[in-house]
């Protein structure tokens, strides 16, 4: 059992990372107009490069 | 204070007097921004809290918006009471401006997904540990470990439940404070006691503990909350967007020299210059130039109209081909656009009444369950004489097993699925309760021009293609509608045409082969008016003076308009056509449809009056148009249709706006929103079924957190479940 020792701490830390990747996400907006982001996909924003 | 100072937005607690502003009546209104609003017992209290104040008339709060309208007879300091007034009830009030309220919508997104990000974390950290104690047993895994396991998932939980719960504590706490209820009640006590539950057999080194639930639990119904949020929030004022269209500017002729006005600011007697191709800013008078209108804006009128000096001209109608002076007979705020922007903003806030089904389902669901935990704590304490903290376990265990993590579901999961479908469909759905509303129709209105029809006219009948050849030939040189439409007619080539001219509002004239040709109004070809009522709109071509063709134009009904009436009519609908179009053209159009009740020749002012007797005779009805005359009645209907083409106020005030040329799309989304309602009530027969099998459990006192986990995340996932089979039934 004393594995768990290393083991819960691992899982935790893996999951904050997680975490914190989401509360970045959110703060730098990406979650503020999904609708907008969902439709700017079809946005033929890239250049085409000539041949 | 004076009233020549502008206000600032950002005005003091007690600074409201300031944003009064006097009715017709010579009553005072007030608007304000009211956060914290989201169902329908919060407009009810506040409304009703406001009404009981004996100067108040009106008090009116726009769900959709936050926007609180008051209206009250007596003196402007009122204001200051009113808002706090509001405030005591738990609600944060602002002063209105638009500006702010896209930000408190973005803050709200903001908070919500952080408080399901952190749920989700701790959910799934918490799960990771209780699976190893479900998994073995105590004497397998020894009481100092499952300590451990236990004192984890506390140090999780319970700064989780601090922090992702405030949705919910918020909610709660501003309804106790006010000696009210509401669904977020028996949520924060469940979390709250399952907590506290479990630090005490944490202590005590019990064996159960319900951090895994209170965490999951909090998840599953921040998920409703946020569906819920990202439904209600499509769900735009169509109104204030109109009022953007006050904030430009007009070029105002003063003492021979041209200035830029705001619109806003326009005066009677004014005289405004309106440039070819811009949108007459006021209400007014002709008094110089000679020019055609575009109103289909305000009349549904699809061919443009001649004017002439001392014509009336209302603003929102469009100059097309020349420059002209208008004389203003009323400002901005008193003009007819004024008026149905009034009528829409009304009939959004009439809308708000509507009640959900979830929260229909809420209001019974809450005293129910905690009289049902009530009971279980006194049975075991009193009658079967237990301990208090093992019958306080019980009835926290029947909390948490009835709170409503399906019934918190069941109506967002399946909206946004059905969004989803018709989004594939080029449907769109703008607020979630559309389809709900939708669902109960039983009377459809239509307008005529660009909803059962195109829109646009096209050439009918059979001409001699040497004459169609010459008339295009000219007509490439018109951007008037008709012309349009006589192109669009004609493949072959064209002949060489010399010296046109464009006659405004009358026709063309040019040379071909040295013969003087002329293509216009039947005036302007020196054709005899016809004696009877023409439904249909022409164009006359005469070769020197002499009148040689008359081509005819129809607007041309929708390809499949008339299956999908048909099909409509089948489910029991009835239809009634409201037009601002003449007479002929709508009874035409009424005929081919087999259309029984039609009126034409209405003003917005007129559909809107209509509107409101058909819902006083008990009717629910659907709009379907496309004008910015058809808007307020867009607004005011229980549910309302626009097309793709229609003009920007119209989409906005619309629930639903499908693309394309076929009307089939609003026969479908019909059909899904009956769908809808189906697997919305099945849903909720499934959570009740599932709570008849888990309160009992609770009850007897065998729900483990095992038993309660499986319990909540099995019903979740069947409602979920079932609202899929939409994908199959459509």
């Amino acid at each position: 059992m004393s594995i768990l020792i290393y083991l819960i701490p691992i899982a935790l830390f893996l999951g904050l990372i997680g975490l914190a990747g989401f509360v970045w996400s959110l703060k730098s907006g990406q979650y503020d107009d999904l609708e907008g982001t969902a439709n700017r996909i079809l946005m033929d924003d890239d250049e085409k490069k000539p041949d | 204070m004076t009233s020549t100072k502008p206000l600032s937005p950002q005005t003091s607690e007690d600074g409201y007097n300031r944003l009064v502003q006097i009715t017709e009546n010579n009553n005072k209104s007030l608007s304000l921004i009211v956060g914290g609003v989201h169902c329908a017992m919060c407009i009810q209290k506040i409304e009703s809290a406001l009404k009981s104040h004996k100067a108040v008339s009106e008090a009116r709060l726009n769900f959709s918006t936050g926007r609180l309208n008051i209206v009250w007879d007596g003196s402007e300091e009122l204001a200051n009471t009113f808002a706090a007034t509001v405030k005591k009830l738990g609600y944060t009030v602002t002063p209105y401006n638009p500006d702010l309220e896209k930000q408190s919508d973005d803050k709200e997104n903001r908070f919500l997904l952080l408080c399901l990000g952190v749920a989700g974390f701790a959910m799934g950290n918490i799960m990771l540990l209780s699976v190893g104690v479900w998994a073995t047993s105590t004497e397998s895994m020894g009481e100092a470990t499952r300590g451990l396991m236990h004192l984890i998932s506390a140090l999780i939980a319970i700064p989780t439940v601090l922090f992702s719960g405030r949705p919910f504590f918020k909610s709660a706490y501003r309804a106790l404070s006010n000696k009210q209820t509401n669904m977020d009640v028996p949520i924060s006590l469940a979390l709250i006691l399952a907590c506290g539950m479990s630090v005490f057999e944490l202590i005590n080194h019990g064996e159960h503990v319900y951090f895994d639930s209170a965490a999951m639990l909090m998840f599953f119904l921040l998920i409703g909350r946020y569906l819920d949020f990202l439904v209600r929030r499509n769900a735009k004022s169509a109104a204030s967007d109109l009022l953007q269209s006050f904030n430009g500017f007009a070029t105002v002729i003063e003492d021979g020299k041209t200035s830029k006005y705001l619109i806003s600011d326009l005066r009677e007697d004014m005289h405004v210059l309106v440039a070819a191709g811009e949108t007459i800013p006021a209400d007014g008078t002709l008094i110089e130039g000679k020019s055609s209108i575009d109103t289909s804006l305000i009349t549904g009128e699809t061919l443009p109209r001649p004017i002439h000096t001392g014509d009336k001209v209302h603003s929102g109608t469009l100059n097309i081909s020349a420059p002209i002076t208008v004389k203003v007979d009323a400002a901005a705020e008193d003009s007819l656009l004024a008026d149905i922007v009034r009528l829409m903003e009304k009939a959004e806030q009439g809308q708000a009444k509507y009640v959900r089904i979830a929260d229909k389902a809420a209001r019974l669901y809450t005293p129910v369950v905690h009289s049902l935990a009530l009971i279980a704590f006194l049975l075991w304490w009193g009658l079967l004489g237990a301990q208090w903290q093992d019958a306080l376990l019980i009835a926290v265990t029947v909390l948490i097993i009835t709170c409503p993590c399906a019934l918190g579901l069941a109506v967002p999961v399946v909206q946004v699925i059905a969004g989803k479908i018709l989004m594939k469909a080029g449907v769109l759905v703008k607020s979630g309760d559309a389809l709900e509303r939708l669902a109960e129709v039983d009377t459809v209105i239509f307008d005529k021009t660009g909803t059962l029809t195109i829109g646009k006219p096209a050439l009918a009948g059979e001409y001699d293609a040497e004459h169609l050849g010459i008339a295009a030939s000219l007509a490439q040189h018109s951007t008037h509608p008709l012309s349009q439409a006589l192109l669009k007619n004609y493949k072959g080539p064209f002949v060489n045409v010399s010296e046109i001219e464009d006659a405004p509002g009358q026709g063309l004239s040019a040379t071909i082969n040295n013969q003087h040709v002329r293509l216009g109004s039947r005036k302007w070809c020196n054709v005899p008016e016809p004696d009877a009522d023409v439904s249909l709109s022409e164009v006359c071509l005469s070769i020197d003076g002499q009148q040689i063709e008359t081509f005819r134009f129809e607007d041309q009904i929708r390809p499949d308009a008339r299956e999908t009436l048909d099909a409509m009519k089948q489910s029991g609908m009835e239809f009634l056509l409201l037009s601002g179009d003449n007479q002929g053209a709508v009874k035409q159009a009424a005929e081919l449809l087999d259309i029984t009740h039609y009126k034409a020749q209405l003003s917005p002012i007129d559909k809107a009056e209509h509107l409101e007797k058909l819902k006083e005779g008990g009717h629910k009805i659907l709009m379907v148009g496309d004008g910015l005359n058809d808007a307020p009645v867009l607004s005011a209907a229980d549910v309302s249709i626009a097309p793709g083409s229609a003009v920007d106020m119209a989409q906005n005030a619309a629930d639903i706006i499908f693309m394309g040329e076929s009307l089939s799309p609003v026969q479908r989304t019909y059909k899904i929103a009956r769908n809808v309602q189906t697997l919305v009530k099945e849903n909720f027969a499934l959570a009740i079924i599932y709570n008849c099998v888990a309160i009992p459990l609770a009850f007897c006192g065998f729900v483990t957190p095992l038993i309660a986990a499986l319990a909540m995340s099995g019903s979740s996932l069947l409602v979920v479940a079932n609202s899929y089979r939409l994908t199959l039934k459509s």
